[in-house]
């Protein structure tokens, strides 16, 4: 029997504005309103000025370890754009540009970095709180899917990861199970070239990452993530996909973290200059800049306006931040179960595990009070 | 009323919490046609369908990290890890995810989903089929664990499990799947988690254990001729200490059995507490009848390994002679 090629694939890559300015008018008319491009600018100029006050609250001690979003702002905002507010957005934690676009309240964000758990109860939006184990959202985002198809009520999910989350069991376990039982999830990964140090070649030696979704049976594209139009365009096909056959898909978008993998790295000790000045040119900003415009759609004049006003807004979210009334420790017992087991309501009342501390009466000599207080 | 198998029992609850809301939908390897490898799901695939007792892919964290999704995205989903020994994988999404999501949110997401899984030896498993690692899971905050020791409690610990707005660990000795019938409720019934049930009175000693060896206690304790007090935790997170304190106080003595491992098993938790609130009623030294710390073996030395009534009779003996 003569050997047969039984199998033939390919990935395509989608580019409609490209980093010198280049635009596919086959593809790119019509995709976004003027007004939308515009409103999403503004938007990505407000996150790109939170994400340089956050860096700075960090460096002054005012908020814990952050990860800049700086130069990903585009993937997450051309998703959260593109979804119905009753679908589920499940993130990893470069995804402010998104998550803001939805309506979660920017403060969360800053919270949640500066130790407060509050800034996880989020009930604005369908967002799931920042993913600090790699990977191990995608199976949530699979189940939340899975939970709309069975109630019927036409939602669907779009997930977040990094090129490193691919070699995480979760994440082949996540497309499986989407693939096998139909489920409609939109898998996004963000390859910024780096898992904090470690290169994408030692995650994935395969030509491009998409084609890993291919050995699940669900379609694949790879895409510039610095791209407005194209990750519209992308993430447009895969929610049809998902909303109208329940079919997962995986989108590659290629992007870079402009800044460190988070305030407690240093990426010079890893990346080259070279390659990091090469996308600073391949910033998303710049090239949404210009074409707006070229359109006559954006000046100078309106720059300098939104810069002040995205400064304003900035400047609340901080304070509303910092001003937030402190936690107290009953929030760590309360939140632990929908209903306090007794033995944990004792250690909340007494703030103590030592069992005499909780129950001075098994304390047989009074005078002994004033030793264990 | 049906003479019923623990096995039996909990296919009976599981079809009554179906029947009764259509949130609860239950997913894993092998459950659905064919019924689950030990048959507890047996017929519930050709009664309710197979968006309702799925078949997943052979994947413990896929089908633990997709039941988190499931339960957050409002259903009661019944998630099966086959074997105990397999729940390593879904260790991650179980202890690090379902266990945290209604504290990271400070309540706003919830979790509320039943792990059923096979737990325990005495069956001539292979490896990794006879293991008894609760005490991994009463270590992890956020997780209410369970472990009936009869057919009647299995049914309605199942159900409260069910219901329970937490994540449950639904732990099932199948050791005593099959091995003897007792009368269930045909209705609807619960069993309170956090609640152990005193299984007889006793005034000279106290035993505590939980799942298949409480039936090894029984036996030893008929031997011993002993008025012996048993409590059966059936919750073993959180542990019912006030249950087992209140015996302790009135014995003065206390034997805890367990199949797993002595060194940090709940025994262990178990003695501490004893410790803290029956210091000056105890007339001997806490006693623990375990398994070794050791692999559990392949069968033709199980037996060997589990606790039995010879061995807990000989801590009885030893104890009230103290």
């Amino acid at each position: 029997m003569p050997v047969k090629t039984i199998f033939e694939t390919k990935i395509e890559h989608v580019s409609i504005l490209d980093e010198h300015g280049n635009f596919d008018s086959a593809l790119g008319d019509g995709l976004i309103p003027d007004q939308d491009v515009v409103d999403m600018y503004k938007h990505m100029m407000v996150c790109r000025h939170l994400d340089e006050i956050a860096f700075k609250l960090q460096r002054s001690g005012r908020m814990g370890t952050y990860p800049e979003n700086r130069g990903q702002e585009v993937p997450s905002l051309a998703a959260a754009y593109v979804l119905e507010k009753k679908d589920w957005m499940v993130t990893c934690y470069r995804e402010n540009a998104g998550l803001f676009w939805r309506g979660l309240p920017m403060e969360k964000i800053l919270l949640h970095w500066m130790g407060d758990e509050r800034g996880n109860h989020i009930d604005e939006c369908n967002v799931t709180p920042l993913a600090i184990a790699i990977g191990s959202q995608l199976l949530h985002a699979t189940g939340l899917a899975w939970a709309s198809k069975y109630k019927k009520d036409g939602a669907i999910a779009c997930t977040f990861f990094g090129d490193g989350a691919t070699s995480e069991g979760d994440f082949h376990e996540a497309a499986n199970f989407a693939a096998n039982l139909d489920l409609p999830v939109v898998f996004v990964c963000q390859n910024n070239g780096w898992a904090i140090s470690t290169p994408t070649k030692l995650e994935c030696s395969a030509p491009t990452v998409a084609q890993r979704g291919i050995a699940y049976g669900m379609d694949c594209v790879q895409v510039d993530g610095n791209d407005l139009f194209a990750m519209v365009k992308v993430v447009r096909d895969a929610v049809t996909n998902a909303r109208e056959n329940n079919r997962p898909t995986f989108i590659e978008a290629l992007t870079y973290r402009l800044g460190d993998h988070t305030t407690a790295d240093d990426a010079r000790r890893y990346r080259d200059a070279d390659e990091l000045a090469m996308w600073e040119k391949r910033d998303p900003m710049i090239r949404l800049r210009n074409y707006l415009e070229q359109k006559d759609l954006w000046s100078a004049a309106k720059e300098e306006e939104q810069l002040a006003a995205a400064s304003v807004i900035v400047s609340s979210v901080v304070k509303n931040a910092e001003e937030i009334d402190a936690p107290t420790s009953n929030d760590f017992f309360d939140s632990m179960f929908v209903d306090l087991p007794p033995q944990l309501q004792k250690q909340r009342q007494t703030m103590r595990t030592s069992s005499i501390g909780q129950d001075p009466s098994q304390i047989s000599q009074p005078a002994q009070e004033g030793v264990v207080k | 009323m049906a003479n019923l198998t623990l096995v039996q029992s909990i296919n009976l609850a599981l079809i009554q919490e179906m029947e009764k809301d259509d949130r609860v939908l239950l997913l894993g390897e092998d459950i659905g046609l064919n019924g689950g490898v030990f048959r507890a799901t047996e017929g519930l695939f050709q009664r309710f369908g197979g968006d309702r007792v799925v078949d997943s892919p052979l994947a413990e964290s896929g089908i633990m990290g997709t039941a988190i999704g499931l339960a957050m995205g409002g259903l009661r989903p019944v998630p099966e890890i086959q074997f105990e020994g397999f729940m390593g994988p879904a260790f991650d999404q179980l202890t690090n995810q379902a266990a945290r999501f209604n504290s990271r949110t400070r309540g706003g997401l919830t979790c509320p989903l039943t792990l059923r899984v096979p737990i325990g030896g005495g069956i001539h498993a292979p490896e990794l089929h006879s293991d008894s690692p609760e005490a991994i899971y009463t270590h992890t905050p956020g997780l209410k664990i369970v472990m009936p020791s009869s057919p009647y409690d299995a049914k309605g610990l199942l159900i409260s499990a069910i219901r329970d707005p937490n994540p449950v660990i639904f732990f099932e000795p199948k050791r005593i799947y099959r091995a003897f019938r007792e009368e269930v409720p045909e209705d609807e019934y619960t069993i309170p988690i956090g609640v152990a049930r005193k299984v007889c009175e006793g005034d000279e000693l106290t035993m505590v254990s939980w799942g298949a060896t409480v039936v090894q206690c029984m036996n030893a304790i008929e031997k011993s001729g002993k008025s012996i007090e048993l409590i059966d935790l059936r919750t073993i997170s959180p542990i019912d200490i006030d249950t087992i304190a209140t015996s302790v106080n009135k014995t003065g003595r206390c034997v805890v059995v367990h199949e797993a491992p002595k060194t940090c098993g709940l025994g262990a938790e178990i003695a501490a507490g004893v410790m803290e609130h029956c210091f000056l009623h105890l007339e001997a030294p806490v006693q623990r009848v375990c398994g070794f710390d050791t692999v559990m073996p392949y069968y033709k030395l199980e037996l060997d390994y589990l606790p039995d009534a010879e061995r807990i009779g000989k801590a009885i003996n030893e104890t009230l002679a103290y």
